[in-house]
């Protein structure tokens, strides 16, 4: 007997938020995600301030002025944590995608120890210099203020 | 810890072509020590409403019948304690990311679809080598253990539901079918890399995974679909690269001697009993 069919029941971006009561590498797939789109976002306005040199010098200066009325180079610094996490979770992400930092598959032994452990000390190195590189970012924002 | 205490299991109901949405039912249980969700929603059944319908067969975390989300978590009813979870309120909604069949029953057709799709048995080139009887197959230890843990699978349904790949749309085959595929893959005595390659390294396929190890996180026999999921990525990297080794499959183990030969032993067939 055939079922009536019922709405799919996905949870939709609430599945990024809580579907398995998220472990912390859920936690970094959900920032790997936002980076990801605030990078777009900002090729988007990098391309579109940028063109204004089609419109000859005095646009782009007046442009360029205008960036800096609103804290442009701190939105700036934030797109730059962005590319930082992004990147080195990306490396991660490859390494991992490759098969490599899981670990042997093994017999499951309760408390079952998964791949998610065993890859956590590259994903630490991961952040540590995710850390480091934004730690120096905000070092020269600060060493030459616009 | 007082002996017994209260507990409110909020139930999700739902009955699709009669309601025209989910709603959530409170009912009172009665909870003590080392009592299982299961044990719940048994009591409601038998003292408060008997139309609540759920699914379970084994009640020992075998069968992955039970599946359903367990305040907002995919897990076995039949093996998680109500006091591991909930003092005061317990939510139960049946598993994400599934059509509902009723209250918290979820369809997993869909799963089945996928898990048929990427071909879960044994692939010979040999096919009298799989005959059943016929033989049997050399495999180290070490040969074991490279798919031993994916074969601890009982198909629940807690991966896709905690899976956010799945929680955005149907373009993902899901941790489960994909570890059942690599599980095959990863069998010395399987040839049928070659036949699950098309829906394995497909647009819905182990490429669209994301690594977020909730699957892993929430299965409930330890069998590690992330890592299932990225071992076969590899797998298709190296066939790729052509660096992946055909492997021949083991020969089968020799006869006995002539003489010794004893035909395989195969069950009585079944018959109604008279009385």
């Amino acid at each position: 007997m055939e079922s009536i069919p019922s709405p799919p029941n996905r949870l939709g971006l609430l599945g990024w938020l809580g579907g398995g009561r998220r472990g912390i590498e859920a936690y970094v797939f959900l920032c790997q995600r936002v980076s990801g789109v605030v990078l777009l976002l900002y090729l988007s306005i990098h391309v579109f301030l940028t063109g204004a040199r089609l419109f000859g010098p005095e646009a782009w200066d007046r442009l360029c002025k205008m960036t800096h009325l609103f804290g442009y180079h701190y939105f700036e610094y934030l797109v730059f944590a962005a590319f930082a996490f992004h990147a080195f979770n990306g490396i991660r992400l490859v390494i991992i995608e490759f098969g490599f930092g899981l670990g042997r598959p093994e017999r499951p032994v309760y408390p079952y120890r998964g791949s998610t452990h065993k890859q956590r000390p590259l994903m630490i190195a991961m952040m540590v210099l995710t850390a480091v590189l934004i730690a120096a970012g905000g070092f020269e924002l600060v060493r030459f203020p616009h | 810890m007082k002996d017994r205490e209260t507990v409110t299991f909020r139930v999700q109901r739902y009955e699709p072509g009669r309601d025209a949405k989910p709603v959530w039912a409170d009912f009172p249980v009665a909870v003590q020590a080392g009592m299982t969700v299961l044990d719940g929603l048994l009591q409601i059944r038998q003292q408060l409403d008997a139309t609540l319908a759920w699914r379970f067969s084994c009640r020992m975390g075998l069968c992955g019948s039970c599946g359903m989300m367990i305040n907002g978590k995919p897990g076995l009813a039949c093996n998680t304690q109500v006091h591991d979870v909930a003092r005061k309120t317990l939510r139960l909604a049946p598993l994400a990311n599934f059509p509902v069949v009723r209250d918290l029953v979820a369809d997993l057709r869909t799963m089945f679809a996928a898990h048929a799709e990427l071909k879960p048995f044994l692939v010979r080139d040999d096919k009298a080598g799989i005959e059943p009887g016929a033989a049997e197959f050399l495999q180290s230890p070490e040969e074991l253990l490279k798919f031993l843990q994916f074969s601890y699978c009982i198909k629940c349904g807690a991966c896709m539901a905690a899976c956010p790949t799945m929680a955005l749309g149907a373009g993902f085959l899901g941790p489960m079918p994909l570890t059942a595929a690599h599980r095959y893959n990863a069998d010395s005595r399987d040839q049928g890399f070659a036949l699950r390659k098309p829906a394995l390294a497909g647009p819905r396929g182990a490429h669209h995974c994301h690594y977020a190890g909730e699957c892993t996180r929430v299965c409930p026999k330890g069998v590690d679909p992330a890592r299932a999921v990225q071992l076969a990525r590899r797998d298709l990297l190296l066939d790729l690269l052509r660096l992946k080794r055909r492997r021949p499959a083991p020969a089968p183990v020799a006869e006995p001697p002539a003489g010794e030969h004893k035909a395989p032993i195969e069950a009585p067939p079944f018959t109604a009993r008279a009385d």
